[in-house]
């Protein structure tokens, strides 16, 4: 039995179910769990409990707004670490979440594997993608303590209530006064990010406009997916580039990806390639697209998506 | 102002990558600058091009790193050294320690410019840890920079279309994503300029760092495409209809 730690990300709507993966491996058979918050432990300490966390501990600086200070936040994080005899520090491959991890990686000087496809915490290895998906590593860790970051969607959870506690880490560590966060730029759009999206619908070059994107949009909304787009949409301005998939992109393991119009690059696959299922629409029943992917329709995109919006509305 | 830019020398990503033995790779590939290194070498070169001073190209690779360099230096860097290293995967704890020393034997840094993440092995933490090698600031998945006196203002991509403003101090280490810049295409006479820039290469072992290998491969594997999709034919709307029942029922991917 080890001290596993999870930092946990939360949203306006509480703990972010991609959570849930992590602590499931955090746990293995009979781990002590701690989950780390930025806020409101008393709040997430219910639904964190059902996934087996036993304490949920809510870091705070004395008097410095954590949130906009990154350095401070793994500072506090890391003294965190040390002081509930941490082994292993576990978080999301998210935005967020591989940079604060790295952060305390680099302040512990400890081995961090990001963006683990699969983890053994008794045998200190992970398993990750190399070369853009095209292998996998397995690495294996030497030290006394260890962080690893787990891609969205990749690991099953189950439930394993326990009566959990919440309490404060409360730390006098000052800021250095080197970064700090000065504005944050809210989207607007309200869609789940893409790296923790379970369904994406993605477009390719023939979308032909930004305009033409709406289509998609609304067809990911019947199902309360997100959409995402090429490297050629992105360059061809159709799409910003936080919306695309890929390589030089966001990497993405939805359960359902349906690409619509795209020929299916290995750039792209690098992106997507751990979906669960892929699906693609194109008008060429030779594209590169349907030797590597699961079901197909050969069609127009413009004339496939509109119906398939109506037929995921019935239900 | 003098800015480095750390350079990773990558496997070309549309390259097929041959497993030999369980983990090392058929090296016989082309090899490139790894992608988000070249936003890095742009808004450097651009920086400088504003601000007077040298760019200078760090990477930490085996000799035949060389001919990669030399593509990177046409992208407009002063120069480059070459930190050789007989070891086909450095981890990034590793990378960061010879990266810190070679840059401090080349003297002090007002900028360095780096990848959010390697191409070949996606670590995404050797900015962080070159950061805390040198004492300096770091931020990473950078798409917007700008320096002013004493402080850099740059924008990070924190997931769902949402973007972190940030001050950062300088000196400070500036983690390169795509949408920082567009990277300019090199014109011959900045291939033939580039023929003439220094080079220098050092043997890693001559800068003292003791390789620890934390973080070691133990096995590669490839992960198999998948095969052929089904195709789902018939009229749009009956393919269609197929495909859902298929998803809903078979697959179990939709509610
Ligand atoms: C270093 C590097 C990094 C890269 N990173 C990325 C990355 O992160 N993400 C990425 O996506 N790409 C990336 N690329 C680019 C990649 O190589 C491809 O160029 C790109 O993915 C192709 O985009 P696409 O599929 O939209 O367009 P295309 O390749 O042009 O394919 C369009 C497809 O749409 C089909 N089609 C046309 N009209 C219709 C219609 N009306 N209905 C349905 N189908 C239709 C066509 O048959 C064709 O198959 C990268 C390239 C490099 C060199
Ligand atoms: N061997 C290397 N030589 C030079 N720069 C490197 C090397 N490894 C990593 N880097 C830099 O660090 C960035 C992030 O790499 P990583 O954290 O390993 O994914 C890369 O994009 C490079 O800018």
């Amino acid at each position: 039995m080890a001290n596993i730690g999870v930092l946990i990300e939360t949203d306006s709507n509480g703990v972010k179910a991609s959570n849930f993966g992590v602590l499931s491996a955090a746990r293995g058979d009979g781990n002590q769990v701690t989950a780390f918050v930025a806020a409101d432990a008393e709040g997430c300490k219910e639904i964190l409990g059902r996934h087996g966390v036993k304490t949920v501990v809510e870091l705070r600086s004395e008097g410095e707004d954590l949130a906009a200070r990154p350095e401070l936040q793994a500072k506090v994080l890391a003294e965190a670490c040390k002081e509930y005899g941490l082994e292993w520090l576990l978080g999301l491959c998210s935005s967020k979440g591989r940079d604060l991890l790295a952060r305390v990686a680099a302040l512990t000087d400890a081995p961090l594997v990001q963006d683990c496809l699969a983890i053994n915490l008794n045998e200190k290895t992970a398993v990750k993608p190399f070369f853009s998906g095209k292998t996998t590593a397995t690495l294996s860790l030497k030290g006394d303590f260890f962080l690893a970051s787990i891609r969205p969607n990749v690991i099953d959870w189950n439930e394993a209530p326990v009566e959990a506690e919440a309490v404060t880490f409360s730390s006098s560590s000052r800021d250095e006064g080197r970064l700090a966060v000065k504005e944050v730029k809210k989207s607007g759009s309200g869609r789940v990010d893409l790296s923790e999206a379970n369904i994406i619908i993605t477009g390719g070059r023939p979308i032909g406009s930004a305009e033409n994107f709406k289509l998609l949009e609304e067809c990911a909304d019947t199902v309360g997916g997100t959409v995402g787009a090429s490297r050629v949409a992105v360059d061809l301005g159709y799409a910003p580039h936080s919306m695309q998939v890929g390589q030089t992109g966001k990497t993405v393991s939805p359960k359902l990806y349906i690409a619509c119009g795209l020929s299916g690059s290995v750039q792209h696959f690098a992106g997507m390639k751990t979906s669960k299922v892929i699906v693609a629409i194109n008008t060429d029943k030779d594209a590169p697209i349907f030797q590597k992917c699961d079901y197909g329709i050969i069609g127009d995109l413009f004339e496939v998506v509109p119906v398939l919006q109506e037929e995921l509305a019935r239900r | 102002m003098k800015a480095y830019v750390c350079m990773k020398h990558v496997p070309d990503t549309a390259a097929s990558i041959r497993i030999i033995g369980g983990k090392e790779i058929d090296e016989s590939l082309k090899y490139i600058p790894s992608p988000h290194d070249e936003y890095a070498i742009e808004e450097a070169v651009r920086l400088v091009e504003k601000q007077g001073g040298e760019v200078v190209l760090v990477t930490v690779a085996k000799e035949a790193a060389v001919a990669t360099i030399r593509s990177a230096l046409a992208l407009g860097p002063d120069r480059a050294i070459l930190v050789k290293t007989d070891q086909t995967f450095l981890d990034s704890r590793d990378t960061a320690r010879i990266l810190q020393k070679a840059i401090e034997q080349d003297g002090p840094a007002d900028i360095i410019f780096a990848g959010k993440q390697a191409m070949d092995t996606e670590g995404m933490q050797t900015c962080h840890r070159l950061g805390a090698a040198l004492g300096l600031p770091v931020v990473t998945d950078v798409v917007r920079f700008e320096a002013g006196a004493g402080q850099a203002t740059v924008e990070r991509e924190i997931g769902g279309g949402e973007k972190e403003v940030l001050e950062i101090a300088l000196p400070c280490i500036i983690g390169a994503s795509k949408g920082l810049n567009e990277p300019r295409f090199p014109k011959l006479p900045d291939v033939m300029k580039a023929k003439k820039k220094e080079i220098k290469q050092i043997d890693a072992g001559s800068l003292g760092v003791e390789l620890e290998q934390a973080m070691q491969v133990q096995m590669l594997e490839p992960v198999p495409e998948r095969s052929k999709a089904r195709i789902i034919d018939g009229g749009t709307r009956e393919a269609v209809h197929e495909l859902v029942r298929v998803l809903r029922e078979e697959a179990k991917v939709l509610d």
